[in-house]
């Protein structure tokens, strides 16, 4: 749940800068520094959950119905379409 | 409500007909009852009509149309059925029948009772104790499906996964989804994702059918590997409005396969929107930053545009002034006053002149005309004679000047004589 634990902190920040933000009494550099901050936030944030790439999978089975497995004895998988 | 006192008061076939009519429809309201078919008829309307029976009685029924087009299929003559349903007085015909809601051939009936025993064994033992149940993944790596591989199922999963998040890893265990068998693969499966630790949440489900076609997934060897699986479970039987055994034990039940999907995504989905709707929401206020500023400035340059303006203007209506001035001051201008002033004088002196030279002209007219009546010519054609010396010529104005013996010259207006003075008078 390690994940979990680094979005939480980064929503508490994101959270924060737009308080901060939306207050309005900031500078123009203050500001700019908060959405970069907060854009580096997010695009790791969106990076970490979309690291997993996109795979449609399908256990192969043999013909008892038990799923097949592979020389180290791990489950053979094929991609479904 | 009619109030019924036989022995007081005589009713009409309609009080009594209504009163029994609210008596039995509230009485039989949920019937389930079992029975043979005969009779049956299926009207053009979509209507069955049929009655029930066994050795000593009968009933009429009615399944309407709504209802019946959900049957697999249409009962016939001497099927065993069970029927759920209530019992509704027809008072134009003075007939009650069965209003059948639910209609199960014969079989189900013992299914039904094998589920509720199982059910109620469960429930005893706690497996759908609220307690019990797994939380889900908020951010799940992979999704294990135990379906059919070729149902509508694994489709609605994958297209809302895509639809809800690109990234995704789903690992499909193809089952048997109904018939003979399909509760072992279904649990078998199961089994095989714990035992691999193949994915971090479960999706079991097929779709909607018949209550012995869902039965599979409330067996109790389902039930077991549900219940004693360490990946979370979602369950997804039937319609939403369908329930297996599968639905009581699993961790969550989805009314749909869509909905395990949604369900099964987490948090990811919902943290992917979050993280869109902040990137937006900091750049709205961003812009509405700059966007201010930006304002600022304008304000600031349409004052010094404004203060500038003014400053010209002033400058400008000065200059105008000077302008005017040496206007008034051109030289050609005093000229050109000068000269007309001239003009005026010049013409003043012409009209003079010729008023001058006119006087004298009107005066010589009448000197001359006074002169002429003066013209001693034409005092000679009155008649009068001018006397001259002869020898001086000059005239004679006066008788002492005439001489007796001499000679004067008279002259007349047409000539002149020469007179000798005689005698002087």
């Amino acid at each position: 749940m390690k994940d979990e634990r680094t979005f939480e902190k980064a929503f508490k920040r994101l959270e924060e800068i737009l308080e901060k933000m939306n207050d309005g009494k900031i500078s123009l550099d203050e500001s700019l520094k908060l959405y970069e901050e907060a854009d580096q936030l997010i695009i790791n944030c969106s990076k970490r959950l979309s690291e997993a790439e996109k795979k449609i999978q399908v256990l192969t089975k043999e013909r008892d119905g038990k799923i097949a497995l592979d020389d180290k004895e791990e489950p053979i998988l094929e991609d479904f379409s | 409500m009619i109030s019924f006192h036989p022995m007081e008061k005589c009713l009409s076939v309609s009080e009594l007909t209504y009163y029994i009519k609210e008596k039995l429809e509230n009485t039989f309201r949920g019937v389930f009852l079992q029975g043979e078919i005969s009779n049956f008829k299926l009207q053009t309307s979509g209507h069955l009509y049929f009655t029930l029976k066994d050795e000593n009685a009968q009933i009429s029924c009615v399944m309407f149309r709504g209802e019946a087009s959900r049957l697999r299929s249409l009962p016939k003559e001497g099927d065993k059925v069970t029927v759920r349903g209530e019992i509704s007085v027809y008072a134009p015909q003075g007939k009650y029948q069965l209003v059948v809601r639910e209609l199960n051939f014969a079989g189900v009936g013992d299914l039904l009772l094998k589920f509720q025993k199982l059910k109620e064994k469960l429930q005893g033992l706690g497996w759908f104790d609220k307690a019990r149940k797994k939380e889900l993944p908020k951010f799940p790596k992979t999704i294990g499906v135990v379906t059919s591989p070729t149902g509508a199922v694994i489709r609605d999963i994958i297209h809302v996964l895509e639809r809800r998040f690109g990234n995704f890893h789903l690992i499909l265990n193809p089952v048997k989804v109904q018939g003979e068998g399909a509760a072992q693969e279904i649990a078998r499966a199961i089994n095989e994702f714990n035992q691999y630790k193949l994915a971090d949440v479960l999706i079991v489900g097929r779709g909607g059918g018949s209550f012995e076609d869902l039965f599979c997934f409330s067996e109790e060897i389902v039930a077991k590997a549900i219940f004693e699986s360490q990946i979370p479970i979602i369950s997804a039987v039937g319609h939403e409005t369908d329930y297996s055994i599968a639905d009581f034990v699993a961790d969550v039940r989805a009314p749909t396969p869509s909905a395990a999907a949604e369900i099964a995504l987490g948090e990811k989905a919902h943290v992917l929107d979050f993280l869109n709707k902040t990137r937006h929401t900091l750049q709205r206020f961003l812009h509405l930053k700059i966007n201010t500023l930006h304002q600022r400035l304008d304000d600031f340059l349409n004052l010094l545009e404004r203060a500038i303006l003014g400053e010209m203007r002033g400058k400008k209506i000065l200059l105008d002034s000077f302008k005017k001035r040496l206007f008034a001051l051109n030289p050609l201008l005093i000229i050109g006053h000068h000269k007309q002033h001239l003009q005026r004088i010049t013409t003043q002196i012409d009209q003079g002149i010729v008023k001058i030279t006119q006087y004298h002209k009107r005066n010589l007219v009448g000197l001359v005309n006074h002169l002429k009546s003066l013209d001693p010519k034409n005092v000679l054609k009155k008649g009068y004679s001018i006397l001259f010396e002869e020898k001086s010529g000059s005239v004679i104005t006066s008788a002492q000047d005439l001489n007796v013996g001499t000679n004067v010259i008279a002259r007349l207006s047409d000539g002149s004589a020469k007179l000798l003075v005689e005698e002087k008078l």
